[in-house]
This record gives structure tokens, C-alpha cells and sequence, in this order.
């Protein structure tokens, strides 16, 4: 649905992101991981047009996505950013709704319509903010916020997803209420889903692929079996990791071994 | 049973929405107070003009006396009638420029007075006084231009690499109005001293030395961009919540950017070029209208608008009356309501 070939973005000089491809597929989820600084949210931020690439390119559905317009990119793909400026005060009604934008019929003026309302409210129920939504946004906590936030995105019903670290201000719970969240949208609307996340083990059990980033560059592209490895995530990490199967799920679980410095 | 407890769960919400139904109802109310404000204020001044008969030559639009004697009808249909549009055009574009730059800059602070863009358009209509006197077009055209050289200077100064905060907006904004204030100490040293007093009044915002030539244009600049800024009110509603948001659900940001510039700039323009700088109108209306009516642009726009002009025909009437037959400037009554706000505004971000 979403490809990106070859793609390279600098910032004036500076290598940001270099010479990446990868291809994102309904129903999966992609998880991109990396150590801070790796170009992780520049690769997202150019996926859906917002930086300029200095090579590559992006197809959406097929089409290099500089031929398409904002609106029509907007209906495609919905992103998840962190938290929102809120210094106005806005329901979190009203704040969702804006996720209809691109689906209105002229976009500066025009009114919601009765279908925008419905699908508005049935995110907010999926989200768990249906009893909050006449509350202003800035009265939410900042769960409830990252929430409304993936509510939005959700509105948009764009089947393509790019979350960047939509778990940050999550505790445990609402971080796999809200990656199931993502799960099935994924399954149910074939969607395909990209997420930029610090947290391994979360990526390795709700992610299809992960794409394992170091200083711009691709180290690794695989399924999480293939690229949750000792050897690999020590390289990157320069640090030493534990690999061992997830008591649940069988798959990897990561954990970092502090030594003490000699 | 699940759906049911959803839908009664979700239905509340739906009154707190701004509907086109409310949009209407509020501006017809909005306007419907703006008209009676006309009459009335026309009514009040130093000198008293009798009542029924002012009101039937008002129903004529100035096609019959009504029994009014040639000096009252001149104060109502010379002097005070083209002072209270002109004071209605000048609120409107003010408010209706400040709700716009408030939306764009997130920042409910924005206003063009404390900006400093009203001083921009302010040196743009001396420098056309001083250097082209004769033409009184070059006023409203020069006074865009130094408003929107101001704006862009504003802006650029305000942008930091993490994004403009409020308070680096305020500072930047105190950053251009002290300097283009010394820019205009130079002009009026230019200029030769009898004028200076009527300057000094103009500078504070007054409506009582007012160009008539000027007010058609003042009144359409308004009514022109207050349609211009609610058409593009629902992508404002997305930028004020962030330019990035905005552009990943779909606004064209650059381009809503160079509108909301380009409009209020002539807001500015026209509305300083006749009155010079009223301030805090752009502060005080739009908030205003977004405390009773909520944050939405699409309404929060045309009612900052209406009540914009409805504000300045108020104080303009208070300015002329209240120690008559001496007159305030109108920019002293404004600021004096405005700058409480300001601080109380400030305490609260």
C-alpha cells in the first residue's frame, strides 16, 4: 500500500536518513526501532510527504506521492504524532471531528455530516472517550490525550496508519489497549500500520515486521525472530542484551543487562 | 443493549457542537444588536438631536428630514452616521484580523496592536502623508504594505526551531513595535508642528479626524475579509491545534498561511489607515466570542467580526461623550478595557 524505495533525506548536510526502502502491506504491522537520533521520525515524517527527500521514492498505492494532494494523501494516511498543542480550548468531540477534514466536500468552510458524527462517535467508543467527549482537551490526562490523539487518526479511516511512539504517555494497559487498537484495525480493515517505538518487547509482540534503524541506515529488515537477536540488537544498542522466548507468546523478549563499568 | 448504552453515552456531546443552525442564529443576533448600536449611538452626542424625528430621517435613509432642521440633519448624516460605520468597519477588521492571527499563530495573545503590525501599517500611512499627501490612496495601500512587512517580520522572529511559544510571540512583537515606534518619532520630526497634536491623537487610534473618502473602502475591506478569513475557518480550527496536525489531516498549510497573512493585513491596513491604532480590539472580541460561543472558527470568526464592530461603535460613543464636548481618543477607551484583559490572559497561560 505504502512503499518507499531507496529513500535518502538530509537535513542541510547532515544524513538523516539514508537509502532506506521498505514497503508497508495490509494487515501488517511494521515497527521501526533504533537508538535515539537514527532518523526513525524523519522516515515517518517523509512518508507521508511532509520532508523533503533529497533521493528515493514513495508510492502510495502505487502512485509517487509528490503527484497526489494534501487531501487526497490525507484520506490514505493518518498519523499519530505526540501531543497536540492545545491552547485553545477544544471538546474532544470537536478535536476528533478534525480528523473528518479531508473527507469534507470544501475544505475551508462546510459543516460535519451526519456520517462524519457516526464515525466520529464510534472511534470515540473504540478509544474508551465516549464519556469524555464534551470534556476540553486540556482537562484529559495525558493518556487520555494520546488517546484522543489515536481517535483522531482513526477518524480519518485511512487505511494506512503511522504512529510515532504512540505509547510514550501510556501506562501498561492502555499501551496494548491502544496497539490492539491498531491490531485491529489492521485485521479488520485491512489496514497496514507503521509504528516508531523505544519499547522492543512491545514491538516484538505486536508487530509483522520490524525495521531495526542505526544512524539513518537499514541494519535490519525482518520478521522479529530475525532481527531480535543478541548479536544484532548489541551491535546497535552497544549494549548487552538477554534474548529468551516470551513466557506467552513464545516469541522474543529483550532484556538490557546493565553491567557495571570496568 | 450495547448499542443503547453507547448511543445515550454518545448523545450529550452533540449540543456542545457548533452547528451552521447556531452559526446563523448567533450572527443574526450579533447583527441585529450591531444595527440597533447604530441607531442608538447616532442618537448620543454633545448635541442633542430629537429623538422620533432622527429616528424617521435614519427609516429614510437620509431621503427626508422629518422635520430635523439643516444642522441636525448634517451632525446625523455628516458627522456622526459615516463616524459610527467607520468605527464599525474599523472594529470589524481589527477583531476579525486578530481572531485570524490567533488561529494561525496559536496563540491567543495574537493581536495586531501588540504585535506591532499595527505600527507597521501606522509608518506605512505617515510615510504616505509625509511623501504623497496629495493622494489619499496611497494611505490604505502603503499602511497594507508596512502591516504586512511587519507581519512577516513577527513571524519569522517568533518562529523558533521548536515552533513559536506564546511568550517568544509577545517578545517579538514588543521587539517590533518599540522599533518601528522610534521609526515613527522619526517621521513626525519630519512633519511640521501643527500637525503633530492631530498625530498624536491618530497614533492612540481616532475616529474623529477620519478620512470620508476612505470609509466605502474600509467597509468593504471588512465585509470582504471577514468572509474570506470564515472560509477558510475549518482549516484554522486544525492549524490552531499545531501546523504539523494540520497538515497530516489534510490543510494545506502554506497556502492558508499566505491567505490569513495577506487578509489581515489589509484588515490592518484599511482599519489603521482611517483611525490609526486602536488597540486591543483583536485581543479582547475574539476572546470574547470564543468564551461564549466556543474555540470553532467557523463561528468564532464571524461573531468576532460582528461584535468587533459593535465594541468600537460603543467605545467610539463613549469616547465623544463622556467628557463632551471634548473627545477622547477611542484607542484610550479600548485599551483601557483591553490591558486588564491582556494581564489577566497572560496570568492564565
Amino acid at each position: 500500500m505504502l512503499e518507499a524505495r531507496n529513500l535518502t533525506v538530509k537535513y542541510e548536510h547532515r544524513v538523516a536518513v539514508a537509502d532506506v526502502s521498505l514497503s508497508l502491506n495490509e494487515t501488517e504491522i511494521t515497527a521501526i526501532i533504533g537508538p535515539n537520533g537514527a532518523g526513525k521520525s524523519t522516515l515517518l515524517r517523509t512518508l507521508n510527504g511532509q520532508l523533503p527527500r533529497a533521493s528515493g521514492t514513495v508510492l502510495l498505492e502505487g502512485e509517487p506521492i509528490e503527484r497526489l494532494n494534501r487531501r487526497s494523501i490525507s484520506r490514505k494516511i493518518a498519523v499519530v504524532a505526540q501531543e497536540a498543542e492545545l491552547r485553545f480550548p477544544v471538546t474532544v468531540l470537536e478535536f476528533v471531528l478534525g480528523g473528518r477534514f479531508a473527507w469534507a466536500t470544501h475544505a475551508g468552510w462546510g459543516w460535519e455530516t451526519e456520517r462524519d458524527l457516526h464515525v466520529a462517535e464510534s472511534v470515540l467508543r473504540e478509544t474508551e472517550l465516549s464519556e469524555l467527549s464534551a470534556r476540553l482537551m486540556n482537562e484529559l490526562s495525558g493518556g487520555e490525550r494520546q488517546r484522543a490523539l489515536m481517535a483522531r487518526a482513526l477518524a480519518t479511516e485511512a487505511p494506512i496508519l503511522l504512529l510515532d511512539e504512540p505509547t510514550a504517555n501510556l501506562d501498561l494497559s492502555h499501551q496494548a489497549t491502544l496497539l490492539t487498537l491498531v491490531r485491529n484495525r489492521c485485521d479488520q480493515h485491512r489496514a497496514a500500520a507503521l509504528v516508531v517505538t523505544h519499547d522492543i518487547n512491545l514491538a516484538a509482540q505486536f508487530a509483522d515486521n520490524i525495521l531495526l534503524m542505526k544512524q539513518g541506515k537499514t541494519v535490519h529488515y525482518g520478521g522479529p525472530a530475525e532481527v531480535l537477536r543478541p548479536e544484532i540488537l548489541q551491535e546497535v544498542f552497544e549494549i548487552r542484551v538477554l534474548v529468551d522466548a516470551h513466557p506467552v507468546t513464545g516469541g522474543p523478549r529483550v532484556t538490557p543487562i546493565h553491567e557495571p563499568i570496568r | 443493549m450495547i448499542t443503547n448504552a453507547s448511543e445515550t453515552i454518545a448523545s450529550p456531546a452533540r449540543p456542545n457542537r457548533v452547528t451552521l443552525r447556531k452559526t446563523l442564529v448567533s450572527c443574526t443576533a450579533l447583527g441585529a444588536a450591531l444595527l440597533l448600536a447604530i441607531v442608538v449611538m447616532s442618537l448620543l452626542g454633545s448635541e442633542p438631536l430629537p429623538v422620533r424625528a432622527s429616528l424617521c430621517a435614519l427609516a429614510s435613509f437620509g431621503t427626508s428630514t422629518c422635520g430635523l432642521s439643516q444642522d441636525q440633519f448634517d451632525i446625523l448624516f455628516q458627522i456622526r452616521l459615516p463616524r459610527i460605520l467607520l468605527a464599525a468597519a474599523v472594529g470589524g477588521s481589527l477583531a476579525t484580523a486578530g481572531a485570524g492571527y490567533q488561529a494561525l499563530l496559536r496563540n491567543p495573545l495574537a493581536e495586531p496592536y501588540l504585535l506591532g503590525i499595527s505600527n507597521g501599517a501606522a509608518v506605512g500611512t505617515m510615510i504616505a502623508l509625509v511623501f504623497f499627501g496629495a493622494n489619499e490612496w496611497t494611505r490604505p495601500i502603503l499602511a497594507f504594505t508596512g502591516a504586512l512587512a511587519a507581519t512577516f517580520v513577527v513571524y519569522q522572529l517568533a518562529r523558533g526551531r521548536a515552533g513559536a511559544t506564546p511568550e517568544r510571540l509577545i517578545l517579538a512583537g514588543v521587539i517590533v513595535t518599540t522599533f518601528l515606534s522610534s521609526v515613527i518619532v522619526f517621521v513626525t520630526v519630519l512633519m511640521d508642528a501643527t500637525r503633530i497634536r492631530s498625530f498624536t491623537f491618530w497614533l492612540l487610534g481616532d475616529l474623529s479626524g477620519s478620512s470620508r473618502a476612505l470609509l466605502p473602502v474600509a467597509i468593504i475591506i471588512a465585509i470582504v475579509g471577514a468572509l474570506a478569513l470564515t472560509l477558510n475557518a475549518r482549516s484554522l480550527n486544525l492549524l490552531m491545534l499545531g501546523e504539523r496536525d494540520a497538515f497530516d489531516l489534510g490543510v494545506e498549510v502554506g497556502r492558508v498561511r499566505i491567505v490569513v497573512f495577506l487578509v489581515a493585513s489589509l484588515l490592518v491596513g484599511s482599519s489603521v489607515a482611517a483611525s490609526g491604532s486602536v488597540g486591543y480590539v483583536g485581543l479582547v472580541v475574539p476572546h470574547l466570542a470564543r468564551l461564549s460561543l466556543g474555540s470553532d472558527n467557523r463561528i468564532s470568526i464571524p461573531a468576532a467580526a460582528l461584535g468587533g464592530a459593535l465594541f468600537v461603535i460603543v467605545a467610539d460613543t463613549v469616547a465623544r461623550t463622556i467628557i463632551a464636548p471634548r473627545e477622547l481618543p477611542v484607542g484610550a477607551i479600548t485599551a483601557l478595557i483591553g490591558a486588564p484583559l491582556f494581564i489577566y490572559l497572560l496570568r492564565r497561560a
